[in-house]
């Protein structure tokens, strides 16, 4: 299938704590020269400082204080490479379980996961966690870094035990595309150039790997109807009204035949306008506003759409990844944020907790900080929703606090079918 | 509208890198993305706050950003006002900028002013010639409270600090204005929740994944105007702790500096005591970009002396409030 090419790469880094994914990034930095001089310095002398040797490649992206007295990553770093085909935004997660909110805050918009981890050890509970997670949210391209090859003295055959490894997780998980690679983040064999170290592998770099993958991933996972979630009306001189808000799942033309959900109002598309301007289209991720034929009251939290629609419900079946710090029962009362609407739900059922070992569901009837589990929700008012695996924005909300607004967990709409 | 391919300009020169042969995106290039994400924030945030406020201090990104809002909520003017935290200190060019934009746009001006805070004896005044850098956080902290502000538009980037890389897009601020690196909320896809309790605030960054470059090449794509500091210039300079000052009434050269004259431009602005000029002859936004793709050095590492106290500066004035 053609899908256009479009300069800029999101990925995450994943993987258990102490494997080198921070090590990795800084690496990856350094070896193509996206560091200036100023920033490297610094990070040499903040490794002089806590006497961790002449360069720490893990303080290029672990830069609060707490990070570099623990050695630890806490919170996303993100950080920005170019090469001459592509930007990359990069976020730099926490490997610690206690910080897997923060892994699915940069792994919720990322195109593709750089998986690390270390050739001795294999895959840890705390990468399957991570990999779990990625594949519930809906990323499908990986590149694995077998890290620390240097420490096993470049040994082939301690490589493909964690190689066979990684692929029947691979395969259960559902990834599409899998590119597994050698290296040493700290002596950077295959971190963007060859190794001599590893003659026996001829595959990408790293680098190459991320060079070679496909990019906007995430907004092209959607490609079933157009969609506006409607996130302000903007008054037009003259008297008329615009609904404003930014375009997934498919590209929304002039004179598209639409309907305005949940009211369930047939129109078409009168006119279309970014920034002021008209236009003909908006393309997924333009944050566009369109004029419909018919006179309308829509408004915040409506969504215009084109064929096949999207369901309005009042009760979802979800997945729930749950960050609160009391667990999450049955009745509990919580505020949703899907698309532009935020309206109160209720938890009818809780249908199980993943088993991150097995991959399959328990028994439980609560859910506890971090874990993954399926549920079903009552929602106070309509809501306009695709499952997520057919549009990861109008398959996904958040849940919130009513008294702290502290958000509280990642959902999404329908459950991954390796569950 | 206009589909740039900026991709092909958009290079730091890179060794021993495969390429794969690029095919005209048919979409949207990058700065595409990045403006209709940091325009749909715009919305997001004007949408569930009740009071925002767009920080405004005259600079190239907050200029951007005022661009992005006019553009976000255009033909209507912004639902929100402007906010210039005045030091006092200011290059009178940026003052003038700051005047002639706010006005192009029909906002309502909010002008803090940290000589109001010295006033009022909350802060102590370091003098003509001291750095006020650190106590305009109070005066932001109390125009935010006076005015009853729950949500503040910056133009930080992540790419300026290795503290700013970590920090959310919508970052919450407690009753004092504090952040903490330790507890931020989680952040998933693109749903922004800005509700806070009262007193509390949220700090919105819609440039957080812009680059220095990417702000260059915006600015150039929508022949943007800047304050003609930007721009190099002849201007009187001294060269202090390895940064040139330029000479004027918050700089006079001490006795041992030698003043020069040299065409300068600035990479960033702030305080005109402790923001640095960098040697340029680069007079047009497209020498700014070639100027920028090839720097050794940061713009904040060149130009910013209050970024250099410790490690952890900005964290530090991150902490208790400071933009």
């Amino acid at each position: 299938m053609h899908v256009a090419t479009k300069d800029l790469l999101r990925l995450a880094t994943i993987g258990s704590v102490d494997d080198g994914k921070s090590t990795l990034i800084g690496r990856l930095l350094v070896d193509t020269r996206q560091l200036f001089d100023d920033q490297l310095d610094a990070v040499v002398a903040a490794s002089e400082k806590r006497g961790v040797g002449d360069l720490d490649l893990s303080f290029v992206t672990d830069g609060l204080r707490a990070e570099r007295e623990q050695g630890i990553t806490i919170d996303v770093a993100y950080r920005y490479a170019t090469t001459p085909t592509r930007k990359f935004i990069i976020a730099d997660c926490p490997g610690h379980v206690q910080y897997t909110s923060n892994m699915a805050t940069g792994a919720s918009t990322a195109d593709l996961a750089l998986v690390v981890l270390d050739v001795a050890s294999g895959l840890k509970e705390q990468t399957r966690r991570h990999l779990c997670i990625a594949a519930l949210l809906g990323v499908r391209s990986i590149v694995v870094a077998v890290n620390k090859m240097d420490a096993v003295d470049w040994s082939q055959l301690a490589f493909q035990r964690v190689v066979d490894e990684i692929e029947t997780l691979s395969r259960e998980l559902g990834f599409t595309s899998v590119d597994i690679i050698p290296v040493s983040a700290l002596l950077g064999d295959n971190v963007v150039g060859s190794s001599t170290n590893i003659p026996w592998y001829d595959g990408p770099s790293v680098l190459e790997s991320l060079e070679a993958s496909e990019a906007g991933a995430w907004e092209h996972a959607t490609t079933r109807g157009a969609r506006l979630p409607i996130q302000w009306v903007l008054r037009q001189p003259g008297g008329g009204r615009t609904y404003a808000g930014m375009v997934c799942g498919d590209t929304l033309r002039v004179g598209d035949a639409v309907t305005l959900l949940p009211a369930n109002i047939q129109t078409t598309i009168a006119a279309i306008n970014f920034g002021g301007e008209a236009i003909d289209e908006a393309t997924v991720g333009l944050a566009a506003d369109v004029d419909l034929a018919a006179e309308t009251n829509a408004g915040r939290g409506d969504m215009i759409a084109t064929a096949p629609l999207p369901k309005v419900v009042n009760e979802l079946a979800t997945t729930i990844c749950w960050f609160g710090e009391r667990p999450l029962v049955v009745g509990q009362r919580l505020r949703m944020k899907h698309t532009t609407k935020v309206t109160p739900v209720r938890v009818k059922n809780i249908n199980g907790v993943i088993d991150i070992e097995k991959l399959d569901i328990d028994d439980s009837h609560s859910l506890s900080t971090n874990d993954i589990g399926l549920a079903t929700l009552q929602t106070a008012d309509l809501m306009v929703v695709d499952d997520y695996r057919t549009n990861r924005v109008t398959g996904s909300f958040v849940l919130i606090d009513e008294a702290t607004n502290a958000t509280v967990a990642a959902g999404m709409v329908g459950h991954a079918s390796f569950l | 509208m206009r589909i740039t391919i900026g991709s092909l300009e958009y290079t730091r020169t890179l060794q021993n890198m495969t390429t794969t042969p690029l095919r005209p995106p048919k979409f949207t290039d990058h700065l595409d993305l990045l403006e209709s994400h940091a325009i749909f924030i715009l919305r997001e945030v004007a949408a569930e706050c009740e009071r925002p406020v767009l920080l405004f201090s005259g600079g190239k990104d907050s200029a951007v950003l005022l661009h992005l809002a006019t553009k976000a909520f255009a033909p209507q003017q912004l639902p929100f006002p402007v906010m210039h935290i005045d030091t006092g200190q200011n290059f009178p060019e940026v003052l003038a900028f700051r005047d002639a934009t706010v006005a192009a746009t029909n906002a309502r001006l909010v002008v803090a002013k940290v000589q109001d805070t010295i006033d009022q004896g909350k802060v102590v005044d370091p003098g003509l010639l001291g750095s006020r850098n650190r106590l305009q956080t109070v005066t932001l902290l109390d125009a935010i409270n006076d005015n009853g502000f729950d949500a503040a538009f910056g133009g930080a980037r992540r790419d300026e600090d290795k503290a700013r890389a970590k920090e959310r897009i919508l970052s919450f601020r407690d009753t004092f204005g504090q952040w903490d690196p330790r507890q931020q909320r989680p952040e998933l896809w693109q749903l922004y929740q800005g509700k806070v309790n009262p007193g509390e605030h949220v700090r919105a960054f819609p440039l957080s994944d812009w680059t220095e470059l990417d702000i260059w090449q915006y600015i150039e794509r929508e022949q943007m105007a800047l304050p003609t500091i930007y721009f190099a210039h002849e201007r009187d300079v001294v060269m202090r702790d390895g940064m040139w000052l330029g000479v004027g009434p918050f700089v006079e050269p001490r006795v041992d500096e030698q003043v020069e004259h040299r065409s300068v431009r600035f990479r960033t602005v702030g305080d005109a005591n402790c923001t640095g000029a960098v040697l340029s002859s680069a007079s047009t936004l497209r020498a700014i970009i070639d100027e920028v793709t090839l720097a050794n050095v940061s713009e904040r590492g060149a130009t910013r002396a209050d970024d250099k106290f410790s490690e952890t500066a900005m964290e530090d004035r991150k902490r208790e409030g400071y933009f």
